[in-house]
């Protein structure tokens, strides 16, 4: 039976592929997190939090003089983080609350005409690539804000601690925000479209208006599909790099929120930015454990939300509700 | 006065009568919350068609008026003033290498792995794991794959891949090692498309290949690979957006030369071993973020690209099935597959 004995080869090979892909993923976390050690055991938990200026630990560590009094390897990643969970969680919740009002205006009211409109521009909004983002914001937005919204009282306020250039939290947020909304609302609005019909007409028919009706069984059978689509977007705002190191203002700055509006115009520079712009610095051993080290950090969050979204979702599939 | 009082049924009894639905309910009977959440809605969805309106006039006004027949023939070059820094010629061929290394080798590995994980799966342990680490690898950021990539690839014995530094130290970056990590981040969708096509054959199909004989490899080859072409082909595009479309992998593993620069005589092989940029690493470093600091031609170079992208998308709606009317279920599917067409979401 020469055709058995090639089925099992085929099964024996496509397995075999398989299991290198999944060798060749297991490799890649455990070489950033070898790579990423001597950043992490020089610096212990501090690490993760503040202390002095980040800019000034890394161009120390480019000219390898350590800076006075601290190891070679002196790294404290706040503000960067800091960066990252600011320009994150605004960019996320300013994307929630528009694309749930999107997705339902896109399944419930929109009539024939628009959502035919609605569908490609959904698709048009997510296939912009983030470069393109990036141009718009530096060459268009920056300028703009620059020269309306920041006076130069504002500036001079925090001059002695930092310059406000138009490049800042609040263009990087307001970016993010669009970049994310259309997967939210694809989300959203796959699992709103997918609730059973009758359980809306069930309510409608109890004289309860449409309004409600999608507030009140609509949206909460929904409800998973709403923390998966936000865990999801919240990944793919967490590993926005390029968008980022355009118009965020490159500074690793932790704006401070005490500020009050001042703080919307101070610069950032989240994690994922900082290796692009230090991807240069490679081949200097200690700063390449540095960034790899804040590779490992993004790596591990990436992995959690992807589980985090996994099993958001699995309450809906009671319902029978793909999503 | 009389005569009014006395109106015909709205629901008149006997045969041959259409029913009169109700009018729909209007939203003035509602209390104000629920109104002012109804126009919220509305302006919401407005406001998308608004941006995007906006995104596509602005970078088509913008692109058009600084883009010249010239830009697409000449090569970048260095140069003080905007007419001696050429155009982008480089950049477009560095596109179309590395889109055609990257597809070349995810879409026979993707489609395999989507075939065994669709139809053999055994061990179930191993399939599980393999699932995962493909949903994983979705999520995560290109930017650490990217420097994954530079780590790899600038080991000694992989050194015939890129070029090596007076020292004998392996440079790493070069088109070869873009192109391997760009099939990496094209690999989950290819997968997740041919997957779901797998899924949507129905049982018979292959029930009655299996009653003509034929074994499970011979199966996947001949009945069922070739039933869900769509699916890979739409797969493999909107695996080539994202590509195209990404900007990190190419300015940390392409290099930093905008033009082409060849290692070694060989003529194509030589390309892929040495550096150059792409449309994308092109818009990057001519923007004020870059180095070039010429914004006429980022524009001209993020319009030709934003066309690139809208050709794909157009194909994959295409690919998809677009002529039905969107029903309510048309529309959750089509939903989902935008959804996969952002491949963190797999």
């Amino acid at each position: 039976m020469k055709t058995v004995k090639n089925d099992q080869r085929a099964e024996r090979l496509l397995g075999a592929l398989a299991a290198t892909l999944l060798l060749l993923i297991v490799a890649m976390v455990v070489t950033v997190f070898l790579k990423a050690w001597p950043s992490f055991a020089h610096n212990g938990l501090s690490w993760f939090g503040p202390g002095g200026d980040v800019d000034e630990q890394i161009r120390s560590m480019e000219q390898a003089t350590p800076l006075p009094g601290h190891s070679a390897y002196y790294f404290r990643a706040w503000p960067l983080i800091w960066g990252t969970l600011v320009t994150t969680v605004l960019a996320v919740v300013i994307a929630l609350a528009f694309s749930v009002l999107a997705a339902i205006f896109l399944v419930e009211f929109a009539p024939a005409a628009m959502r035919r409109t609605l569908d490609p521009v959904i698709r048009l909004l997510a296939a912009v690539p983030s470069v393109v983002y990036g141009l718009i914001g530096i060459l268009a937005i920056v300028p703009w804000i620059n020269g309306h919204l920041i006076s130069d009282g504002r500036k001079a306020s925090v001059g002695f601690v930092v310059q406000l250039n138009g490049a800042d939290l609040a263009t990087a947020t307001l970016i993010l925000a669009l970049m994310i909304t259309p997967i939210m609302v694809a989300l959203i609005a796959a699992a709103l479209a997918s609730v059973p019909k009758s359980w809306h007409e069930g309510s409608v028919a109890l004289g309860v208006n449409r309004w409600r009706t999608i507030v009140r069984v609509s949206l909460r059978t929904a409800r998973p599909a709403i923390v998966a689509a936000t865990v999801l977007s919240t990944a793919r705002a967490l590993g926005e790099a390029i968008m980022l190191a355009m118009v965020s203002g490159g500074r690793g700055f932790a704006a401070n929120p005490l500020d009050g509006l001042t703080f919307l115009f101070e610069p950032v520079r989240p994690l994922a930015a900082t290796i692009v712009q230090n991807a240069e610095g490679l081949t200097i051993p200690v700063l390449a454990h540095t960034v790899y080290a804040i590779a490992a950090v993004l790596l591990v969050s990436a992995a959690m939300l992807s589980f985090a979204g996994w099993a958001a979702k699995q309450p809906l599939k009671r319902y029978g509700i793909r999503a | 006065m009389a005569a009014e009082g006395i109106q015909p049924p709205l629901l008149a009894p006997g045969p041959g009568v259409a029913v009169v639905r109700p009018q729909r309910q209007s939203t003035s009977s509602w209390p104000l919350i629920d109104r002012v959440g109804y126009w919220l809605c509305w302006a919401t969805g407005v406001a998308l068609c608004a941006i995007a309106l906006a995104i596509v006039l602005y970078m088509f006004v913008k692109g058009i008026s600084y883009l010249r027949p010239s830009l697409f023939v000449e090569s970048p070059a260095p140069g003080v003033k905007q007419n001696e820094t050429g155009g982008f010629f480089d950049p477009i061929l560095g596109t179309f290498m590395l889109t055609g290394l990257g597809i070349l080798i995810a879409a026979p590995v993707g489609v395999a792995i989507a075939a065994w994980l669709s139809e053999y799966a055994r061990p179930r342990a191993l399939a599980r794991a393999v699932e995962s680490a493909i949903e994983m690898i979705g999520g995560v950021p290109s930017v650490v794959l990217a420097i994954f990539g530079l780590l790899v690839f600038s080991q000694d014995f992989l050194g015939f891949l890129s070029q090596r530094a007076a020292n004998g130290a392996v440079y790493g970056r070069s088109f070869f090692a873009a192109g391997v990590i760009m099939a990496v981040l094209a690999l989950p969708l290819i997968v997740g498309s041919v997957r779901e096509g797998l899924a949507q054959v129905p049982d018979h199909m292959r029930e009655a290949a299996y009653a003509l004989g034929k074994t499970r490899a011979s199966c996947i080859r001949h009945v069922l690979l070739p039933a869900i072409r769509p699916n890979v082909a739409s797969g493999i595009v909107l695996g080539m957006g994202r590509i195209i479309g990404d900007t990190a992998i190419v300015t940390i593993l392409v290099g930093v030369t905008l033009k082409l620069e060849k290692v070694g005589d060989v003529p194509l092989i030589g390309n892929y071993r040495g550096t150059g940029s792409t449309l994308t690493s092109y818009v990057y470093n001519n923007s004020p973020a870059g180095e070039g600091g010429s914004p006429q031609k980022a524009y001209a170079a993020a319009f030709v690209l934003l066309m690139i992208v809208l050709l794909l998308n157009a194909i994959v709606t295409r690919l998809s099935g677009d002529t039905q009317p969107l029903g309510r279920v048309a529309l959750a599917g089509r939903l989902r597959m935008i959804g996969r067409s952002m491949p963190w979401i797999q």
